[in-house]
């Protein structure tokens, strides 16, 4: 029978590119249409309003293996022949463009209205009142819950084992029910995780110290 | 073109919502177990000795930054090890009372360092005990700071719970897994259950405030 060896952690790697790339395209993704998501719902048009911020109740309000399932199932269901991992970046990049947008929401209702105010007696019209006063202040304050949101991210993507896509987490399954060594393999794999998520969630703290700090 | 059918779902609907109240059942157990974490762990954070309070931000620290299913693969997989045989579904509460447990410790910690130092030692020099200045002098006043981050917490760890079903625990998505199974309508029947899993969240949000405003009503300077 086969131990843990050096093939085996090459496999366990091969999971983690499949994790990392994953998590990267979400949140790229995410990010994007979290930004539209973030402007649209501090618009102040009351439909987008609306229409975001049932979008976000509804991310936030459901279970983040239900979306993915609802998501990779309707997908199925188009008709159209699609790669199993087009449906599961998808399902991904949605769920985080939900949670980035309000993070970001907030972030943008926290910059002093003041700030609004003045640019628009100086008579910026609104996307340059956005894009060169209102969002790098609202960006400064959003980062620690940014970054804290891409260590959910991160371990999100394990869920993704759940339907079959060979990430970290479904590799070590596959490894585990080869070897049958489950605790031995998916302690190794909880410290990749770790390797990856605790010096995220460590910049993630210094940063809100920094900001709490500055803020006294 | 696929036809949508939920009848089959319509006809399964008790079978769901049996499977709802094990999930409120299996949650508000974690929940229990989470506060009971919390409250131990972030009391041990305060201690004048390094260890514990090494301990426990080891603790909080790998349970943070490691996936749930993970956790609750190993969990699993080392509690027969360790020569304990539970069910399915009492290890997945375990592993929902630990992982929300920590983040418990951190949302307890932050209250409890907001009161002012100022008030333990009042409380000390009244003569109060250790153990009861923290009871009344610390813990109410923190845990009434924290509510909305600590019930927001558990509605996550009650989402959270969908992930139980990885080891086969009796809960929502478990059920929702046997129907879809026995009627391929995928796509019907996790759509539905997301639905009551937006309803119980929405419930619980409700609940959690009208809890929150009968246990803190009390004056404040």
């Amino acid at each position: 029978m086969p131990t843990f060896g050096p093939d085996q952690l090459f496999f366990l790697m091969q999971g983690l590119k499949w994790t990392l790339l994953l998590s990267v395209i979400s949140f790229v993704g995410g990010g994007v249409i979290g930004l539209v998501v973030a402007l649209a719902r501090t618009s102040g048009i009351g439909p987008l309003k609306l229409v975001t911020r049932g979008y976000i109740a509804i991310f936030q309000g459901t279970p983040l293996l239900m979306q993915l399932f609802v998501i990779y199932y309707g997908v199925a269901l188009l008709n159209v022949a699609t790669d199993p991992w087009v449906a599961v970046s998808l399902a991904y990049t949605a769920h985080a463009s939900a949670f980035l947008g309000d993070i970001w929401r907030g972030a943008i209702q926290a910059v002093p209205r003041g700030q609004t105010e003045a640019a628009r007696a100086l008579g910026f019209g609104y996307g340059a009142r956005m894009w060169d006063i209102v969002l790098p202040q609202a960006l400064k304050i959003s980062l620690p819950a940014t970054i804290g949101f891409s260590v959910q991210l991160v371990k999100g993507t394990s869920l993704a084992a759940i339907v079959g896509f060979v990430e970290l987490a479904r590799a070590g399954q596959i490894i585990s029910n080869l070897i049958f060594q489950p605790l031995l393999v998916f302690g190794i794999v909880g410290l990749i995780y770790f390797a990856v998520c605790w010096p995220l969630s460590l910049l993630g703290d210094r940063m809100e110290r920094a900001l709490a700090a500055g803020a006294r | 073109m696929y036809q949508l059918d939920f009848s089959v779902v319509i006809e399964r609907f008790p079978e769901l919502l049996v499977g709802a109240a094990a999930t409120l059942g299996l949650a508000s157990s974690g929940i229990v177990l989470a506060l009971l974490i919390g409250i131990v762990g972030a009391a041990m954070r305060q201690s004048r000795h390094l260890l514990p309070r090494l301990v426990v931000r080891a603790f909080v620290e790998l349970i943070r930054n490691t996936p749930f299913l993970v956790q609750i693969f190993f969990l699993f997989f080392a509690l027969p090890f360790a020569g304990v045989r539970l069910s399915p579904t009492a290890t997945a509460i375990i592993a929902l009372g630990i992982n929300g447990g920590a983040y418990s410790i951190e949302i307890i910690r932050g209250g409890i360092e907001a009161i002012n130092r100022g008030q333990t030692e009042a409380g000390l020099s009244l003569g109060l005990s250790r153990l009861d200045v923290f009871r009344f002098i610390v813990l109410r006043p923190a845990l009434r700071a924290i509510y909305p981050a600590l019930t927001s917490q558990f509605i996550l760890l009650t989402l959270t719970s969908s992930v139980c079903a990885s080891i086969s625990a009796y809960e929502l998505t478990s059920v929702a897994q046997k129907v879809e199974s026995d009627t391929f309508r995928s796509f019907e029947v996790y759509f539905t259950i997301t639905a009551i899993y937006l309803a119980l969240s929405w419930l619980l949000m409700a609940l959690f405030g009208i809890v929150g405003r009968r246990a803190f009503a009390y004056p404040t300077a």
